[in-house]
């Protein structure tokens, strides 16, 4: 019986191979008298002849993936093997005092460990006692004839199964024997998820029992791409992930040759696909998977990771590093959006009946415009390093927009007043995500440079229907005709005003929804990185003008499941 | 028995990747080689008696040898001194 344990997708791809456990052994001994000390003394040099050998291997491996430089700890290990006062004392001690050579050694290393971590006025010295911590580890392991397992010792192909991956244990891993790992711990932005991304090794962290669960030889799937993994695996289930990983190698290989490519359908029209982001730190996968600008910035995180509100300051880092990072092409930072299931230990909200309904968003900035004024300036001083948008979440009136951009004007001018500079192209747009804003789009479109529909929201207030609730989530419906109208009224009257609009839900990335959207002509779409390129894919083999076809029909249609219907009838045409 | 004074210029003194090459090259030697500091004395053919001493800069240490090749192990400890930035 196959067992299955899942946690979270760190890096696309599937793997199949035996299992290399990373995880140390148990090296306890018991202390004891021994009368044949040559015996002892004999297992003593042949364990560390077997521990110097095995470091000639690991240097070498080190050499190749890290440098000379990094592989240097190695060559220091082999050197303290080779001291001659050590293995000397060592003996010494079996010899003298009739101990086994495992407790000699502990006793004598021990001794050195104490005397260089006594050196408290030099910290290289203090650094050596962990080399030598690490020598005698492995020299135990040999004396107790179990198995020490280093990265650098795989030579066959294999899923490495860690607790956790340490960075110089990352960077021992052979990419042509290390096919995919495991870990106990993490997420998708700890140092193990973006190793693996960047060796594009397929992985699955956060699983929180892979070491007990997988013994050291199991036959082990990764699937990075759902976060899944199998043990002991039945045929009809390496079959089936065989099949899986053919298919995604050769979607991969298509997708990667779009990275630099601009987003053109069959017809020649243009799209943009941007990302959305919740940290400076997802800057690299944007950029690696070709993203033509950031659509969504979410500022929510300075003020969720945090037991304050955040400085000017601190902001003003954070969205500079982002819009300077982008380098030149477009980044569109939303405006704190807290409240509704969003809540900051420092900021009391009241408690409500419907929070999704209630005081949350540009309704809190409104309000308590001190924390407003203090983010529209961080934003105005980022705008230096790049192309800045903002863009407003929530707005339901054309009051509360103007009153909000009213806001920005005045603390630009104060700014401007003052000598400070600001960029003089930053775009001010809101969120599409109240029908109420929707039906008035021509009015808001007077004071907005651009629109970016927000479908998740949009769905539940269109239908009333609590996303988080399981009663109601029969009516989460993206292509019920009636969203799909609400969205072609933004998109038509953002045109009809010359301005733009974009979508930065779920949504832009469905590949159901975007031959819908592109026939549309919606003009920005916002997604995960990850989803870029296959977007890109998909909308380079569409013909827009056969979308209008499509989008009328789909209009016309009567629910969901006859708009999936009309689409995939278009794709197997 | 050959000897040889030296006063060690390097700015970290004798540690790290100079200490592993001075050691290397007294371990290619059949005579006995010591290093002497302050007193004491280690056999220079230990990372760890080297190491252990924390042989600073501008500090004046002696090295002898004894036994049938003391002489060449003078000369190239003396070599590696200096190629090493050790000592001028």
């Amino acid at each position: 019986m196959s067992k299955r344990l899942d946690g979270i997708a760190a890096s696309n791809g599937i793997a199949i191979a035996k299992a290399y456990m990373l995880v140390d052994p148990d090296l306890s001994f018991d202390k004891k008298t021994v009368e044949d000390t040559d015996h002892e003394v004999k297992r003593l040099h042949d364990s560390f002849v077997a521990s110097t050998k095995e470091l000639e291997v690991i240097k070498q491996h080190a050499v190749k993936s890290l440098g000379e430089e990094e592989a240097e700890v190695f060559e220091a290990h082999i050197t303290i093997l080779a001291d001659p006062e050590l293995i000397g004392g060592i003996e010494q001690k079996i010899k003298d005092d009739h101990m086994n050579a495992e407790s000699a050694l502990k006793d004598v290393t021990d001794m050195y460990i104490s005397m260089f971590e006594a050196m408290t006025d030099n910290t290289y010295m203090q650094e050596r006692a962990g080399d030598i911590r690490d020598v005698t580890k492995r020299v135990l392991s040999h004396l107790l004839g179990v198995n020490l397992p280093s990265p650098s010792l795989i030579d066959d192909q294999s899923i490495v199964v860690a607790h956790d991956l340490t960075p110089s244990d990352t960077a021992q891993l052979d990419r042509q024997f290390v096919k995919g790992f495991i870990t106990d711990i993490g997420g998708r932005t700890s140092h193990s998820a973006i190793m693996s991304r960047t060796l594009e090794i397929p992985a699955v962290v956060g699983t929180e029992n892979a070491t007990t669960t997988i013994k050291n030889g199991d036959t082990v799937i990764v699937d990075g791409i759902h976060g899944k993994t199998v043990v002991d695996p039945t045929d009809a289930e390496i079959d089936e992930y065989q099949q899986m990983a053919a298919q995604f190698a050769k979607e991969q290989a298509e997708w990667g040759e779009l990275k630099d490519t601009s987003t053109i359908s069959a017809d020649g029209k243009h799209f943009d696909i941007a990302a959305n982001v919740g940290t400076p730190d997802d800057l690299p996968a944007v950029l690696d998977n070709g993203g033509e600008a950031i659509g969504l910035f979410r500022s929510e995180f300075l003020y969720m990771n945090s037991n304050e509100l955040p400085t000017e300051d601190e902001q003003f880092e954070a969205y500079k590093k982002v819009v300077a990072g982008m380098n030149g092409k477009q980044v569109v930072i939303r405006t704190m959006d807290i409240g509704g299931d969003k809540h900051l230990p420092y900021l009391p909200l009241p408690e409500e009946m419907n929070p999704f309904l209630g005081y949350r968003a540009i309704r809190i900035s409104l309000d308590q415009q001190e924390i407003f004024r203090t983010q529209l300036r961080a934003l105005l001083r980022a705008s230096n390093y790049g192309k800045l948008a903002i863009m407003f979440p929530m707005i339901a009136t054309v009051n509360e927009f103007k009153q909000a951009r009213s806001i920005y004007d005045e603390e630009k001018q104060k700014m401007v007043n003052a000598g400070q500079p600001v960029a003089d192209n930053i775009e001010v747009g809101m969120m599409m995500e109240i029908p109420a804003a929707v039906m008035i789009a021509d009015k808001l479109a007077k004071y907005a440079d651009f629109f970016s529909i927000g479908t998740n929201d949009l769905i539940q207030y269109s239908f009333a229907a609590d996303r988080g609730n399981e009663h109601v989530s029969y009516l989460y419906q993206p292509y019920n005709p009636s969203l799909l109208r609400l969205i072609k009224r933004v998109i038509d009257t953002a045109h009809h005003e010359g301005k733009w609009a974009g979508m930065c839900g779920e949504m832009a990335g469905d590949q159901v929804a975007v031959p819908l959207l592109m026939g549309m002509g919606l003009d920005e779409f916002s997604m995960s990185a990850t989803s870029i390129l296959q977007t890109r894919s998909l909308m380079k083999k569409l013909d827009t003008t056969k979308l209008h076809e499509l989008v009328d029909q789909a209009l016309d249609a009567e629910s969901n499941e006859e708009v999936i219907e009309l689409v995939k009838q278009l794709k197997t045409e | 028995m050959e000897k040889r004074d030296f006063n060690i210029t390097a700015e970290t003194g004798i540690h790290a990747r100079p200490a592993t090459i001075l050691v290397q090259t007294a371990s290619k030697f059949g005579s006995d080689v010591t290093l002497q500091y302050q007193g004491k004395s280690v056999n220079l053919k230990s990372i760890m008696g080297v190491m252990s001493l924390g042989v600073g800069q501008n500090a004046d240490v002696t090295i002898s040898a004894e036994g049938a090749d003391e002489k060449e192990a003078i000369t190239a400890i003396s070599e590696t001194m200096t190629k090493e930035g050790l000592s001028a």
